[in-house]
């Protein structure tokens, strides 16, 4: 059993009026997803499927046009401390220095703390990011990484609940982002930050991700299905590709971003929106043969019976708020 | 070769100095025509009439009168008679005084414009109409309303300056970027603190643009409205000693009037750096 979920997306949906007036333009509809407490979802999918726009609803800043998210017990209504966003180009204020960014949030948060205090908060975070020394240092003068990790303590300072990341790492040089992604590794360990986070890179989201949520190409974009990353819990950057389940989980990945995100595109979803397919690749020698865990009601969909790694499917059943929470386990055999 | 761009720079301007100066000399020194005249009538007849000399003063009366002006800037003989540190100073505070009641309505209207769309589309046509008309086309309305010069002066300075600011300030505000907005929603920080410490300091260098754009005109205007409404000030006295037909102290006064706009314009920019960042 799953705990309860921290957010809960429920039908949602972003239309835009047409140029025209007339007709409107679906970026993206029925979707459903939960993230709990303490647990790191990533999103992917091309652009235009509407993932920034997911996470811009879920950070207060758009409104959906149908359907609602829950954080924890309340639905969302506007932007909140408790969803810090780290934007994908810091947005850091130049005429502030490092410090004074972070303090920007803390004093929003804790209106009445002493500016000592505020300031001693701060500190505590640019160490946390490693930029002690950095402090009185305007962003024009920080490096593009060091911008962004002010971006990160500004985020973590003001304590909030579900940290949401929208392509934090992708205008950074590789050796920057490899060293970012480390840090948000090691803090995320140590703080059991739930995080909400959208990016291009597959490496990223299998390094990064307890679950990957992957969306088909806009226009009426939608879930796929959701991939459990079926590495070791405490994986390292350097390790990553060692692991026997390291090229299952990519290629699906993959081969999902390089042709299924097409096919899928526009199309109705293969079964319920509500409960996301939820696959676990795996290595071969682990199960022997390809198996799936799931109600097998939708195990005809097309894209299954194409010529696939071998892989664990789960797949979840019914229940709208939990999905795989009470999942049926049955084995089908496959061609190889 | 190894002169820094700076020294050359300065030679050079003095160079070009050194030769206006000697080509204005020459120009003025040599002699026009002169008639035979009426000894009795040649006593009324100035130089020019009776040696042919010319009525432009050279470079060296120019500097005399000058340095007797630098001496004595703020002597007072009466009406018709100040030094020109007072009549500066006159039209300094004109200028200063219309340029700030200018500020205080034009950044807070300007603020509104350029964070309300709606008022933004509302305000536009009488921007629009009122900005292209020159200032001093106010004067007689102002005289008429006002029934005072020196204010009808200052409320033209005020009418002058306001509309760089305005138009400066609108869209130093309306085009603050978008995901420093973001972070203040995110952040709560709430409609005042948003104003004060996000959206004023992302507009602050095109404000000041504004402000530096304003004094200029502030000052251009200023001595075309004292010309106007006389008895004191900088541009009363070029007017004033046109008429006493001293050219040497029009000239004097040309170039005061170009060294303060120049302080103040330099005074903008100091301040413009202060305000300004870089991302």
């Amino acid at each position: 059993m799953s705990p309860r979920p921290l957010i809960r997306i429920e039908g949602l949906a972003r239309r835009f009026p047409e140029p025209s007036g007339k007709s409107t333009l679906t970026v993206f509809e029925d979707v459903w997803f939960t993230v709990d407490p303490g647990e790191f979802v990533c999103i992917i999918g091309h652009s235009g499927c509407g993932k920034s726009t997911i996470l811009n609803i879920l950070a207060g800043l758009d409104r959906p046009s149908e359907g609602t998210v829950i954080v924890g017990e309340q639905a969302i209504d506007g932007p909140s401390l408790d969803r810090a966003v780290i934007f994908q180009s810091h947005a850091l204020m130049p005429w502030l220095s490092a410090s004074r960014n972070i303090e920007l949030g803390i004093s929003s948060r804790h209106r009445n703390w002493s500016s000592e205090r505020v300031r001693a908060h701060a500190q505590k975070y640019l160490s946390l990011v490693h930029l002690d020394g950095s402090e009185n240092k305007k962003p024009a003068q920080l490096s593009g990484g060091m911008r962004q990790r002010v971006g990160i303590a500004r985020a973590l300072a003001v304590e909030p609940k579900i940290l949401l990341m929208d392509e934090p790492f992708s205008a950074l040089d590789a050796l920057t982002r490899g060293a970012l992604q480390d840090e948000v590794l090691a803090i995320r360990r140590a703080t059991e930050q739930t995080i909400f986070m959208i990016t291009h890179d597959i490496d990223e989201a299998m390094l990064l991700a307890d679950r990957i949520v992957l969306m088909t190409n806009g226009p009426k974009a939608r879930i796929a299905e959701i991939v459990e990353n079926t590495l070791p819990k405490d994986r390292q950057r350097t390790d990553l590709h060692k692991y026997p389940n390291y090229y299952p989980l990519r290629n699906h990945l993959l081969e999902f971003l390089v042709t299924r995100s097409k096919e899928l595109a526009g199309g109705v979803g293969a079964g319920d929106p509500r409960a996301p397919v939820i696959i676990r690749p795996v290595a071969s020698a682990s199960t022997a043969a390809e198996t799936a865990i799931g109600t097998s009601t939708q195990s005809s969909a097309p894209y299954r019976s194409r010529p696939a790694p071998t892989r664990v499917i789960a797949h979840a059943n019914g229940s709208a708020v939990t999905p795989g929470a009470d999942t049926a386990l049955k084995r089908i055999s496959r061609p190889t | 070769m190894s002169q820094s761009l700076a020294l050359r720079a300065g030679m050079l301007s003095i160079a070009l100095l050194a030769a206006f100066l000697v080509l204005w000399q020459f120009a003025v020194s040599g002699t026009g025509t002169t008639q035979q005249m009426d000894p009795e009538y040649a006593k009324l007849m100035g130089l020019t009439a009776t040696q042919g000399k010319s009525a432009m003063p050279g470079p060296m009366d120019v500097g005399a009168k000058l340095w007797e002006h630098l001496r004595r800037p703020f002597y007072d003989n009466g009406p018709n008679d100040k030094g020109v540190g007072i009549q500066l100073a006159y039209s300094i505070a004109r200028v200063l005084t219309g340029y700030l009641f200018a500020f205080l309505v034009a950044v807070p209207l300007g603020f509104l414009i350029g964070m309300s769309p709606l008022f933004s589309r509302a305000l536009d046509p009488f921007i629009q109409v009122l900005k292209p008309i020159s200032p001093l086309a106010w004067m007689p309305l102002a005289l008429y309303t006002i029934k005072d010069s020196n204010a009808s002066a200052i409320f033209v300075i005020f009418i002058c300056s306001v509309w760089p600011m305005l138009i400066n300030t609108a869209f130093g505000v309306a085009t603050v970027r978008r995901d420093w907005l973001n972070v203040a929603k995110t952040l709560e920080l709430g409609t005042w603190r948003t104003a004060f410490q996000v959206i004023l300091p992302a507009a602050a260098p095109t404000i000041l643009t504004g402000m530096r754009i304003s004094i200029g005109i502030a000052w251009l205007v200023i001595v075309a409205a004292e010309m106007l409404v006389g008895g004191t000030g900088i541009g009363y006295f070029v007017w004033n000693e046109w008429n006493n037909l001293s050219i040497t102290n029009v000239i004097n006064a040309i170039l005061l009037i170009g060294l303060v706009g120049m302080v103040l314009d330099q005074l903008m920019a100091r301040l413009q750096r202060l305000v300004s960042y870089s991302e």
